[in-house]
């Protein structure tokens, strides 16, 4: 892949519709680190990245259950997906207060507030 | 670049605004001239003295740019770095730099917030971040909550040595009398407060209050013959480490662990000579991870080392004298407010909560999601 063309595309525009697809974006360097946030270039070496599709399955890093005013505990999370990169989610269909660290996760995309598809995790297999 | 020099710059003049609640219609800059003035008159020194303005807010963007206005005053140097909370400790490393090079001979670092009256939302956005803010974290609490977490899991961590921090600021503020919170606290009133985001409660949560400071510094030379005792810049040391928290690295080690030993290595001194710490408390959790990443304690230790009130009244590790961000005052950005308690302490003005002896006391600022981390070691000898 060439440089990116900020006119035509952008990283967030890329990992948005492949999420729209169903999918988990992510970005690896040459030598086959994965980034993540998505960039038009590499940190530290400004090395072109392509995109890969995560398998979706990963371990939460840690985790926190948000008790707000007039709405229900929900989880928020951080995921360490096993390509090799984090990500801020949550996880769903289980009580947010049963989230815990090292706990195995898989990629469900869920919709956001406005219908959009959101990458969210669900309790997965055990290893 | 050359290197700053130990003492060659000082603390002439300190105080804090109106603390608390401000009357309607109160502005951030308001206060901030307002803890101006008081520190003017606190060094013998008047407006037309300042020539260099640093300050940052989340409330008034361009901040220099609307004291210089409302002081009515030509500074020959400015500066308006940002990097949250901790921005006021990287001013005094830049306001050093300003003065060794001449490039002004008083410098001014002050910082005003209404956010009680205004409240936190319209006083300090949060910017939009795609990859986070559609989870709905409520950020900055459920950063400072995960850290905890992850700090729990990896080194056994419980939640009462968080309600000790809490209990042991809550203890100081009871000796500060401009500190907001004026009743005991028990670990068992912390540990049964409403929980926020676990496993942090509205105890283990700073205080949301209006307020601000000023201090102002001149070199070392000129400073022997203003009002006040000087209280000598010995180190200053600065470490970025991210800007979202689904970026820090690990979160049971802050950027701390670089900007602590660049301070003391400047001063030439060790965590052994500190007499008095004032580490940024946001939230409980901070003060653990300072405790550690600084050098009070091994790392993961935090927890057992704050247990028995060893950093309470009386304690042999005195830390947040003022009663700190949890229980004394804290407007948003709270690193100045460290650096004024720090300065008193040294000139042994703070009363029923003054350190006996007080030669070395560190001031360590926090900014973000524990996002930036400076550190600034002051004394009463150059």
């Amino acid at each position: 892949m060439s440089e990116f063309n900020l006119t035509t595309e952008s990283p967030l525009g890329i990992f948005k519709s492949f999420c729209e697809e169903g999918k988990l974006a992510y970005q690896v360097t040459p030598s086959g680190q994965a980034v993540f946030y998505p960039r038009i270039v590499a940190p530290v070496t400004g090395e072109t990245l392509s995109w890969n599709i995560s398998k979706g399955e990963g371990t939460v890093y840690s985790t926190s259950v948000i008790y707000l005013k007039g709405v229900e505990p929900y989880n928020i999370a951080l995921i360490d997906l096993d390509e090799g990169f984090r990500m801020m989610s949550r996880v769903e269909e289980m009580p947010p207060e049963q989230v815990s660290i090292g706990l195995r996760v898989k990629l469900k995309i869920s919709k956001d507030a406005e219908g959009r598809a959101l990458p969210v995790f669900v309790k997965g297999d055990s290893t | 670049m050359m290197a700053l020099k130990r003492a060659s710059v000082a603390i002439v003049g300190a105080a804090e605004s109106d603390l608390g609640l401000c009357a309607p219609g109160t502005s951030p800059i308001d206060l901030m001239v307002q803890a101006t003035l008081r520190a003017l008159s606190d060094s013998g020194l008047k407006i037309s003295d300042i020539d260099g303005i640093f300050s940052a807010s989340t409330q008034t963007r361009y901040t220099t740019l609307a004291l210089k206005e409302y002081l009515g005053i030509e500074p020959a140097y400015h500066d308006n770095s940002h990097i949250g909370g901790s921005s006021f400790m990287t001013h005094v490393a830049h306001a050093m730099m300003a003065l060794e090079q001449g490039l002004c001979k008083v410098a001014l670092i002050t910082y005003g917030s209404t956010q009680r009256s205004v409240s936190r939302a319209a006083a300090s956005p949060r910017e939009y971040n795609p990859y986070e803010t559609p989870y709905s974290p409520f950020l900055p609490a459920a950063a400072y909550a995960m850290a905890a977490a992850r700090h729990m899991h990896q080194y056994g961590t419980k939640r009462e040595h968080l309600a000790q921090v809490a209990v042991s600021a809550r203890e100081w503020a009871l000796k500060n009398p401009v500190a907001w919170e004026k009743s005991p606290l028990s670990l068992e009133d912390a540990l049964s407060a409403k929980m926020v985001s676990y496993p942090l409660t509205v105890r283990d949560c700073c205080l949301v209050s209006d307020g601000g400071g000023a201090i102002l510094l001149t070199l070392s030379e000129r400073a022997r013959d203003l009002r006040k005792k000087p209280v000598y810049v010995l180190g200053v040391g600065e470490a970025l480490s991210h800007l979202n928290i689904s970026n820090m690295p690990d979160l049971t080690v802050t950027a701390a662990k670089r900007s602590g030993p660049l301070a003391f290595k400047m001063a030439q001194l060790g965590v052994k000579d500190v007499d008095v710490a004032l580490l940024y408390d946001a939230f409980s959790i901070n003060t653990l991870l300072f405790l550690e990443d600084l050098g009070f304690c091994p790392k993961g230790e935090g927890g057992r080392f704050v247990e028995g009130g060893r950093i309470s009244p009386g304690g042999s590790c005195p830390v947040n004298t003022n009663g700190g961000g949890l229980s004394y005052c804290h407007p948003g950005m709270y690193g100045l407010m460290l650096l004024i308690e720090a300065t008193r302490q040294i000139r042994g003005e703070c009363g029923e909560r003054q350190i006996s002896k007080c030669e070395v006391a560190l001031a360590h600022g926090n900014g973000g999601v524990l996002s930036s981390q400076a550190t600034v070691v002051l004394g009463a000898q150059a």
